[in-house]
Order: C-alpha cells, then sequence, then structure tokens
C-alpha cells in the first residue's frame, strides 16, 4: 500500500528551481531511495516534505492511519507530532549536551507532555506520569539497545564518537513511533563494517516495526543492499523509477553519474559499484 | 644560534616597548601636554612637555617589563591560576550537594548570628532579591537559551502592579502577589509571541527594546504610574490579616508580634523581610529543579541546543519558548511585588537597564543553567562592590577587573556544568540538591 505519495512537487528559490516537478510514491513497509549526484534535490525535496520548506507546487499526501495528511498544508512540527514522519539530518543534528538517554527522552516529548497534564500533574509528581517517565525510558532502552549504546547511556551526546553519533540520531528517530522514516544520508562518514551494520538495523526497522523508510544516501553498497524502490534525481528533475536492477542498469542513471564518454577508463571505485553495467557496457 | 635568537627577541621586545611609548607620548601631548589657565577671561594654554616625557618612558618601561615578565613569569602564573580555578570548579561540582545545604544552613542562621544587624540584613535582602531574579532569569537563559537583556521589565511590571493594586484597591500583600506574578507572565507572553520567532541577538535586542519602553512609559504615564515621582507609602505585607512589626495594628486584629508575644522591634521587621524574600527565591529555586526534569523543562534545553532538531522531533518551538518566557516572567514579578512592598517606594529609576545588565552577568558569570552559581555569582557582584566600598573611585575598576579574570580563567562560567536530568535505571534516586 502507498504510504506516502508525492505529485507534482515543484520547489523553487527565486529563480532556481530546485525541484522540478517530481513525482513519486513510497510504499509501507519498504525501503524507498532516493539517489542522484551532488546538488540534484534530494535534501531539498526531504525539506518539504519534513514541513521546513512550503513547496511552491504540488501536493504531498500521507496515507496516515487515520486518514490522509495533506503535509505541504502543515505546520513543521506537527508533521512530526501528527503525521509520525520521523528525519534524520545531513549533518548530525543532536542535542550535544544532553546525554544519550535525555535525547532519547526528548524526543517522546509530545506522550509525556500529555501524561504530565501540561507540567502540572509531573509537578505534583502524579503517579499517572511517573508511570509514563518509565515508559519512556523504557522505550529509550529498547532503541539503546538496538544501536548498541546501552552502556554510554548517560555520555553527554556530543562526546560520541561520529559512528555512534549516526545511530543515536536515528534511535532518537524511532523513539517518536513514526511511520515513516527519512534518513538523510545515514551512511556518510562510516567505514565500511558501519555501514553494514547500519544496513542491517533498517532492515531490522523495516521488517519489526513495518515502517515506510525513505532514504537519501551516496553509499552504493547501503543503497543497493537495502532498497526495494529506488528514485534517481538530477538538477531536480526525476530520471529514473524502479526496482534497485532496474535503476542499475538504466543508461540514463550512469549518463548522470560518470558523464557521456564511455570509452574513458573508470576509477576503481565507480567500477565498483556499477561492476556488472558498466563491465558489459564495455565489454562490447 | 640561541644567544643570537635571544638578541633578536630582545630587539623586538625593545622594539614593541617604543611603539608603545610612541603612541603614549602621542595621546599625552593633547592630554597631559598643556595646562590651561583663565587669564582675565581669556582661555590660554601653558605648555608642559616634561609630562609628556614622563608618560612615554613610563610606559615604555612598562610595556617591556610586562613583556619579559609574559616570557617567564606570568604564563606559568597565570597557568596555575587557572588550573586551579578549574580544580575548585571539580571540588565544588563532587560537592554540590553539600555545597546547597550548607549555604541554606548559612541563610536561615543568618538572621539569628551576631553579625545580623539593620545593615547587614538589608544587605542580605538586597542579595537575595538579586538570588530570586538570577534564578527567574537561568530559566530564559540558562535553560531555554533565549538571551533576555531586558528582565528587568518583567521585575518593573511586577513592582508597579504590586504599588498600583495595593494603593488603589487595598488589597492585602498575599493577593497582590500572585496577581504581579500573573500580569508579569501575561506581559512576557505579550512581548514572546512577536519576537520568539528571532533568534540570538536579535532577540537580545528586541528585548532590550522592550525593556527600555516599558521603563519610559512608566516614566510618561503620569496619571496612572505619577511618572518620575513613582509611587510612596505602598502597603508592608500582612500575615494573616495581621500587621506585622507596625504600629499602626491592622483593623480589629492585634499586630502579629503582640500576638506572639514577640518584641517589637525594627530588626525583627528586617528578619521577616528576610525570610519572606528567602522563601520567595527558593520557591524560584525548588520550580526549577523539578520543571528541568520534566517534559516541558527537556524541551527547553533541547530547544537551547538545537531548535531544528526540535522542530523535527514535533516540539512546538513557539509554545515551549513562550511557557520559558512567561515562567521566567512570573518569578521576576513575584520579586518585583516584594521590592515594592519592602521599599515602601517606586520609581522608574529603580528599573534601568543596568539592573537587567547585573541580572545577565549573575546568570552568565554563574554558570549558564547552574543553579548554586547563580548564588555566588549574586553573592560576588552585589555584595562585591558594597564590600570594597573603600577603594572609593577605584571600586569599579577592580570589580571590572575582577569580572575580565573570572572570565578569563572560567569562560564558561564559575559552576559550569550540567547535571543530567536523568540517568539509566534509576540511578537519578536522589536530587542534585542544587
Amino acid at each position: 500500500m502507498t504510504l506516502l505519495d508525492v505529485e507534482h512537487l515543484t520547489m523553487r528559490f527565486g529563480g532556481l528551481v530546485a525541484i522540478d516537478d517530481l513525482s513519486f510514491a513510497a510504499a509501507e513497509k519498504e525501503v524507498t531511495a532516493i539517489i542522484g549526484p551532488n546538488g540534484a534535490g534530494k535534501t531539498t525535496v526531504f525539506n518539504c516534505l519534513t514541513g521546513f520548506y512550503k513547496p511552491t507546487v504540488g501536493r504531498v499526501t500521507l496515507n496516515h492511519p487515520t486518514g490522509p495528511m495533506y503535509l505541504e498544508r502543515m505546520e513543521g512540527f506537527r508533521i512530526p507530532q501528527k503525521g509520525g514522519v520521523a528525519r534524520t539530518f545531513q549533518n548530525i543534528r543532536l542535542f550535544s549536551q544532553m546525554t544519550v538517554l535525555e535525547n532519547l527522552i526528548v524526543a517522546q516529548h509530545n506522550v509525556l507532555m500529555k501524561a504530565s497534564g501540561m507540567s502540572i500533574g509531573g509537578l505534583l509528581g502524579l503517579p499517572s506520569y511517573r508511570n509514563a517517565e518509565k515508559e519512556a525510558v523504557e522505550l529509550a532502552k529498547y532503541w539503546l539497545d538496538k544501536v548498541n549504546l546501552t552502556d554510554r547511556a548517560d555520555w553527554d551526546a556530543g562526546n560520541l564518537p561520529y559512528g555512534a553519533q549516526r545511530r543515536l540520531e536515528i534511535a532518537r528517530a524511532m523513539c517518536i513511533e513514526p511511520i515513516l522514516l527519512c534518513l538523510d544520508e545515514p551512511a556518510a562518514g562510516l567505514n565500511p563494517r558501519e555501514s553494514a551494520q547500519l544496513n542491517e538495523l533498517l532492515l531490522n526497522i523495516r521488517d519489526k516495526h513495518n515502517i515506510g523508510i525513505l532514504l537519501i544516501e551516496h553509499d552504493m553498497s547501503v543503497v543497493m543492499g537495502i532498497s526495494d524502490h529506488i528514485v534517481v534525481l538530477d538538477y531536480g528533475r526525476k530520471i529514473s523509477d524502479g526496482t534497485p536492477e532496474h535503476v542499475r542498469n538504466d543508461p540514463v542513471v550512469i549518463r548522470a553519474y560518470l558523464g557521456e564518454e564511455e570509452d574513458e577508463e573508470l576509477p576503481p571505485e565507480v567500477a565498483q559499484d556499477f561492476p556488472e553495467s558498466v563491465q558489459k557496457g564495455k565489454g562490447a | 644560534m640561541s644567544v643570537n635568537n635571544q638578541k633578536n627577541d630582545m630587539l623586538a621586545l625593545l622594539k614593541d616597548a617604543g611603539i608603545a611609548g610612541l603612541i603614549a607620548a602621542a595621546l599625552a601631548l593633547p592630554l597631559a601636554g598643556f595646562k590651561t589657565f583663565d587669564v582675565n577671561g581669556t582661555l590660554t594654554a601653558e605648555p608642559r612637555f616634561h609630562w609628556v616625557l614622563v608618560a612615554a618612558i613610563v610606559t615604555f618601561v612598562g610595556r617591556f617589563t610586562i613583556s619579559i615578565g609574559q616570557r617567564t613569569f606570568f604564563s606559568s602564573f597565570s597557568k596555575a591560576a587557572g588550573s586551579s580555578a578549574g580544580s575548585i570548579g571539580a571540588f565544588i561540582k563532587k560537592n554540590q550537594t553539600t555545597l546547597a545545604i550548607l549555604l541554606l544552613t548559612a541563610a536561615i542562621i543568618f538572621p539569628f548570628s551576631p553579625m545580623a544587624n539593620r545593615h547587614s540584613l538589608d544587605l542580605a535582602v538586597y542579595v537575595l532579591i538579586y538570588v530570586m531574579l538570577g534564578w527567574g532569569l537561568n530559566i530564559v537563559v540558562g535553560l531555554a537559551g533565549l538571551l533576555d537583556l531586558g528582565y528587568v521589565a518583567f521585575y518593573a511590571v511586577g513592582a508597579y502592579s504590586y504599588a498600583l493594586l495595593a494603593t488603589n484597591f487595598d488589597l492585602s500583600f498575599w493577593i497582590c502577589l500572585p496577581m504581579a506574578g500573573i500580569f508579569a507572565a501575561s506581559f512576557g507572553v505579550i512581548l514572546g509571541f512577536p519576537v520568539l520567532r528571532l533568534r540570538g541577538d536579535y532577540l537580545a535586542i528586541v528585548t532590550l527594546g522592550f525593556g527600555e519602553i516599558i521603563r519610559v512609559v512608566l516614566l510618561n504615564w503620569y496619571s496612572l504610574t505619577g511618572g518620575p515621582d513613582g509611587i510612596s507609602s505602598i502597603p508592608k505585607p500582612t500575615f494573616f490579616g495581621m500587621a506585622v512589626f507596625s504600629r499602626n495594628a491592622q483593623d480589629g486584629l492585634p499586630p502579629f508580634h503582640e500576638l506572639m508575644n514577640i518584641e517589637y522591634s525594627t530588626l525583627n521587621k528586617f528578619i521577616f523581610y528576610y525570610f519572606l524574600i528567602l522563601i520567595l527565591a527558593l520557591v524560584t529555586n525548588f520550580f526549577t529543579l523539578r520543571i528541568r526534569k520534566l517534559p516541558v523543562g527537556r524541551a527547553w534545553e533541547a530547544l537551547r541546543e538545537d531548535e531544528i532538531a526540535c522542530r523535527s522531533l514535533g516540539i512546538n518551538p513557539t509554545n515551549t519558548k513562550l511557557t520559558a518566557f512567561a515562567i521566567g516572567a512570573m518569578f521576576a514579578g513575584f520579586a518585583g511585588s516584594f521590592f515594592a512592598t519592602r521599599q515602601g517606594f517606586i520609581s522608574p529609576e529603580s528599573f534601568t537597564f543596568i539592573e537587567s545588565a547585573i541580572i545577565l552577568a549573575i546568570v552568565v558569570l554563574g554558570g549558564m543553567g547552574s543553579q548554586v552559581g547563580v548564588v555566588i555569582a549574586a553573592i560576588v557582584l552585589v555584595l562585591g562592590p558594597e564590600l570594597i566600598r573603600e577603594l572609593q573611585e577605584f571600586r569599579m575598576l577592580a570589580f571590572g577587573g575582577a569580572m575580565v579574570l573570572i572570565m578569563v580563567w572560567r569562560p564558561r562560567g564559575l559552576l559550569a556544568f550540567r547535571e543530567p536530568t536523568l540517568k539509566l535505571d534509576g540511578q537519578d534516586k536522589k536530587g542534585d540538591g542544587t
């Protein structure tokens, strides 16, 4: 079933067209990757979906269990609050002077706020609030365990190594109990072993928690490894859309990434990412 | 080689000192080079170039000595001072609870100690008002990270609310106190709505402007506030309807001290004020400590850390900031009404920008967000200038110098550390007591 339906999304900044008439859909319980060369407008798409930008044209429909929601009309903070759309950021945005555990508790703000009776029940120390806090800690512990940070729960988030910060950001996003998780380059700066762990984590989230994942990523081992569906952008336009197999062999995509000339010797790291297609092309 | 190096070094230092001397001479020429006379109504000047020479030589020698000293003595000295300041900070961090209890006990015993007299109690009340204001502003600046340069406006709103309500409608202190808090909080919301979209420096400028607007309105709305004449004969607080340590009994009821068989004396009156502000300040403190551990308090701190991340987690930034602003303003309102009732007279002069600056300095110097830090900073900043009165005109120089030194050695405030609001597996059983 379609979870997110993006129709004719266009975003202009003055004269610059960052996204041009983009339509795609993301399904439930699937990983949808958005890839494309630098400056293709991937992060802008995310910012439109999560309310940081208001799109110039277009409709973004989220098929929430309570009924469809039009994200482009909602105030930024309501999209995670009511719609259950969580996101992470390309440059990590943790609450760096707060502890790891606090980061995960802050993510459950709306649930706890309700339980604390607009803080009055909390100030009086009512048991209902204390129970809610205990549950929040339990959820946080679950995710700490998932991302392997339990032993560092009381560290300041800013003191964690880079890879751990990335994992914590994903755990924090999961603590709002989303139905759609948007990850902006989660594998950036990770080493191959950490990337592999990330793949495992994301597949686990998709399968066990039954949510949709929207992924922006440059690391092809992650994209090809876990995506069910890939959307390729170039200069704000969709140039390809389909299964990893389809996208990998699409000549338009190869041209966008590697340029027009096909006789040139490929750098080894690129050749690794596109082994079959390129070798097929060259073998002729 | 090294001898050569040293020689070059010396030359560089001499050159540096020479330039400093020349600049001093250039500056001294118009400032000290001429003495003016009034001869038969015309102004004449007599040169006295030896003073210029003196200035140049003193600067030259001084600069040279400092440079030499920096190489040898000062660098090790400042390092040692810095590390000792650091270790004091670590010591305080470890014994925070003990320190808080000690401070509290000292505060309770103080009025009954032989040190207590009219003057010292008055000073203590003065310090406690600033402690309370510092704790209030700590919510806004320390927790929510909103730089508010016009905090004194809410203090003024509280003071005038109490003064006007009490003089015009004969309401008692205990009714006016919450009302003054509510008034101040609503002013916080009214100001907050338009300006909380702004960030950092812009917010600071707008709040600075708001503080001045309130003062100017108080100064010019003569029919309501009495303008520069202020409001006088503000009623004193009562104790369950009984006058407290006052010769004129409240109608029908005996004064409190007669009922309790306490001898009438002005000292007891001061003790009463002392405990009143102590309780108000402690309420502020306990409220802050408690709300820090609630979702709204954590959201304030998260907002200070990263507003964009907060939005992505579904936290409403405007509402969250508004609550911080309103609650901070409310405590300023309480402090304001206490100020009004203790002074018995208020005028716009008490609510100038410098008050905002002092309160902010208390919060920043104490270490943003640290409750014990605010107490220590308030004592240093309010009591300090009083204690060094003997220095006379050098008082402010010494005071400024001390602040510079503190900021050099502890740039993030005296007690710059943050206690987590909860720890894993309920290790949070005992409160941090700060």
